[in-house]
């Protein structure tokens, strides 16, 4: 302290600048650090139905899948708890599960959005969270992307056909 | 008719925000003060049109006009009164409008209330004020006119979207725009103290209270949202790191950032060109958001229009206000000089850090946002940043914030020593380890993170109430009457600030109960059966249609009794399906119960076979306390809003002679004794 006294007021303001500028420095480092160790582990990717069928999705990595509800395939387990549906892109569908209640705009025919992980069989997709909190004319822009890959998206009319043809119930228990 | 007029006054607000714009500004520049008036009367002329376009939209949405698109769109006659109200905002192009209702307010308030601004400064902030207005409205004109007509006009509307026809949610866009827009005006201040060269103790003082102002209602508004999305939404979730959220969580962080920086330019003189910095990035950061929300770029509920022609006229508008301003900032801000020197452990250093965690903090929640648009434009990967990477870098960023929050209030300005101040805080210490180990017994076997959330709120806690008590009484001579005599008197600026540091306390802790603590139980249940959740029976008891304004219920009913309390007390939890008729949609009316230390809360879903149905059931201990912090904050806001030093305070510039400290608020200063 009695160093810094003996110091002119420009030297001085100078210093708590240098210091100010370092801690600051600092501070960015280690939140880019913090950051970018958080991108490698937390980041998830997004898949269609037909490149999780070609296999193309790594091993036992969890990521998000979108399509749409393949109309009249979604019901509710013996248990009551899991419900069971397809999600589509027009031209190859995946099994999804999900142990929980669907978002209540969650019908046949919408487009939809999954976090989970496949099975060690790789043929069910076990979602964590499903995601249809849109609007009843909403399409996630993931579902469409993955339908053009897949070939298989004409536009809004191909919106409206499946609207058309999805009743608007959804779930239900097994007879 | 009274639609036309509408758009009308919309069109004239244009030309008078032009005016605005322009002539005062010149008028500083030359020196003119006929010239540099202007800025006034227009800024009311400016507020009454887009008050009377508002309200002209408003009249259109409570009569059910639906020869105008904009109410064929979003509204429905059978829609309750609330609802048709909020209506007007819960959509683009009403959005809009009251963005520039708004900022239009905020000017006419500083005409208003300005009196004692010294002329070139007001009329430059107005006029910053007007530009950004112009282009806004520019955009209503062009792209998005809200009193549109349709021909002919339908018998009935499309009703808006159900999951937004709730009270929590009414309420919530105005309160959020008014913090939004109200970092504009900060803007305009700040920027026009770049144009004049000068930043001093007076321009902080008048800065502030619209800080606090915006930042009060930033708060609440985002509080709103949140609170909205826990009950709404049936997920028990409050907070899910959706880039919309962050949208208004960034401007936030940098706000709170700046409410502390502008003490240190109005108390030492110092940190001047970093406040300004701070003013032009919280509203730099309003726009971003609402370029994202806007534009379709990211999607969500938030967004309700994806239309690339509006997007694109909104990133103009960005790269022309954030980047006009930069330039500004870039040119002006070496010229500011430097005033008070500090130590590293002083009043000024923990501010610093304050800021320095705040900004840092609200830097990592702009990379998470934008990192996936980034990564689709240069790979055409498709990715999401979620809660995990917002809990592995925004939380380790809090903490130490927090932590440091509990010492920063006892240091003194210049220099300070720690020692006598730890010496202090060992009572806060003591406390926040003895709830630690209590919290840690009670909650044995769960979460061990959330003893780190709840030793963080009880350290704050202690510290609040240590740097009350320091403050009545820094001496052993004062005597506990005299003590309660100087708690009556403490300053509004003392209670604001202590209101919202215990505010931020709870919060933390309600946080930690609701993520780390929580139980839930998802089961199928037959009416009369029975589901355990934590100390709790949850029984499923009834299962009603009940008919509703525009809607048919599903209505369960659960009692809940606690087990091992020996006594016959129950509770009736009623939760709801809504089956809206206007277009058959469905939402979830989760029901839940506050209690002190916890939520019950219970969600009814759809018939799951053989007579049963799928219930989603929490106990959610703490969840309440985040709720009233949020309030304890507000109110801190408008204590500290209300002090007589920014009421009637020092406003005049003669009275701030540069580097000198400004008396400080009366006897109970925050410092320590010794």
């Amino acid at each position: 302290m009695s160093d810094a006294k003996r110091r002119s007021p420009a030297a001085r303001r100078k210093k708590v600048r240098l210091t100010l500028v370092l801690c600051g420095t600092l501070f960015l480092a280690a939140a880019t650090a913090l950051t970018l160790s958080a991108l490698q582990e937390n980041v998830t990717f997004f898949f269609g139905p037909t490149e999780v069928t070609e296999g193309k999705v790594p091993q036992g990595a969890t990521f998000r899948i979108g399509g749409l509800v393949e109309v009249g395939s979604c019901h509710i387990r013996e248990d009551g708890v899991t419900r069971e549906f397809r999600i589509t892109d027009g031209s190859n569908a995946v099994l999804v599960t999900y142990a929980g209640l669907l978002p209540s705009l969650f019908r046949d025919g919408q487009g939809v959005v999954a976090l989970g992980q496949l099975d060690t069989g790789h043929s069910t997709f076990v979602a964590k969270e499903v995601l249809a909190k849109h609007d009843e004319t909403y399409m996630p822009t993931e579902v469409v992307e993955a339908m053009k890959r897949a070939g298989t998206w004409k536009g809004d009319e191909s919106v409206a056909e499946i609207e058309a043809s999805g009743t608007s119930d959804p779930c239900k228990a097994k007879a | 008719m009274i639609a036309e007029l509408g758009h009308y006054a919309l069109t004239l607000a244009l030309g008078v925000a032009l005016v605005q714009a322009i002539l005062p500004m010149v008028g500083a520049t030359r020196g003119d003060a006929r010239w540099m008036a202007v800025a006034v009367p227009t800024a009311l002329v400016q507020f009454a049109l887009l008050m009377f376009a508002f309200l002209a939209l408003m009249h259109a949405y409570v009569t059910s006009d639906f020869s105008v698109l904009n109410v064929v769109a979003n509204s429905h006659s059978l829609k309750p009164m609330l609802y048709k109200i909020s209506g007007v905002w819960g959509n683009h192009e009403g959005s809009l409008l009251l963005w520039v209702a708004v900022m239009a307010l905020f000017g006419a308030l500083v005409a208003i209330f300005g009196r004692n601004l010294p002329p070139g400064l007001k009329a430059r902030t107005l006029s910053i004020q007007a530009t950004i207005t112009v282009g806004f409205l520019l955009f209503m004109v062009l792209t998005s006119n809200p009193f549109e007509r349709v021909f002919p006009a339908p018998l009935e509307g499309r009703d808006l979207n159900p999951l937004l026809q709730d009270p929590g949610l009414a309420f919530h866009p105005p309160m959020l725009y008014i913090g939004y827009v109200g970092l504009s005006i900060v803007f305009s201040f700040a920027c026009a103290a770049l144009i004049e060269g000068k930043v001093d103790a007076a321009w902080a003082r008048w800065v502030r209270p619209w800080t606090l102002l915006a930042w009060s209602f930033l708060t609440g508004g985002i509080a709103l949202g949140s609170w909205w999305a826990y009950y709404e939404l049936g997920w028990g979730g409050f907070w899910f790191w959706d880039p919309v959220e962050n949208a208004s969580f960034m401007p936030w962080l940098v706000a709170t950032a700046m409410l502390h920086s502008a003490i240190v330019v109005e108390k030492r003189d110092t940190l001047k060109s970093w406040t300004i910095l701070l003013a032009i990035i919280g509203f730099s950061l309003s726009l971003i958001g609402t370029f994202l929300v806007r534009s379709g770029v990211l999607t969500s509920v938030h967004a309700f229009a994806s239309d690339p022609e509006r997007g694109v006229f909104i990133l103009m508008l960005l790269a022309v206000s954030i980047g006009g301003s930069f330039a500004l900032y870039a040119w002006r801000a070496p010229s500011l000089s430097g005033g008070g020197l500090f130590r590293p452990i002083s009043r000024e250093g923990a501010l610093v850090l304050n800021n320095l965690l705040l900004t840092t903090a609200a830097a990592t929640v702009l990379l998470g946002t934008l990192y996936p648009l980034f990564l689709e434009l240069l790979t055409n990967d498709k990715i999401s940043v979620g809660p995990p990477f917002f809990n592995a870098t925004f939380v380790p960023i809090m903490i130490p914030l927090f932590v440091a929050l509990g010492v920063g209030p006892f240091l003194p300005w210049k220099r300070a020593d720690l020692t006598p101040v730890l010496r202090l805080l060992i009572t806060a210490f003591v406390f926040a380890v003895a709830v630690t180990v209590l919290a840690g017994i009670v909650i044995w076997g769960q979460q061990a993170y959330a003893l780190l959330g709840i030793a963080v709120s009880a350290w704050l806690v202690g510290s609040v109430v240590t740097e009350i008590y320091r403050k009545i009484r820094p001496t052993r001579s004062i005597g506990f009457g005299q003590a309660f005599g100087r708690l009556l008197n403490l300053p509004r600026a003392a209670w604001g600030m202590s209101a919202a540091h215990f505010g931020i306390a709870i919060v933390v802790a309600g946080a930690t109960g609701a993520s780390l603590l929580t139980t839930e139980r998802i089961e199928a249940v037959r009416i009369g059966e029975t589901v355990e959740v934590a100390q709790f029976d949850f029984t499923l008891t009834s299962v009603t249609q009940v008919p509703g304004p525009n809607y048919m219920a599903t209505r369960g009913e659960f009692t809940i009794t606690p087990r091992d309390s020996g006594t016959d007390q129950s509770y009736i939890l009623e939760a709801e399906n809504r089956q809206f008729l206007s277009n058959g949609q469905v939402t979830t009316e989760a029901a839940i119960r506050s209690f002190s230390w916890y939520d019950l809360y219970a969600v009814l879903g759809e018939p799951a076979g053989q007579g049963r149905y799928t219930v989603r059931l929490y106990f959610k201990p703490l969840v309440p306390w985040m709720w009233a912090g949020t309030i304890f904050m507000v109110i801190g806001g408008f204590l500290s809003l209300s002090d007589r030093r920014l009421r009637v305070g020092a406003p005049k510039r003669s009275a701030a002679a540069p580097n000198a400290t400004p008396p400080n608020a009366p006897s109970p200063s925050a410092h320590p004794a010794e």
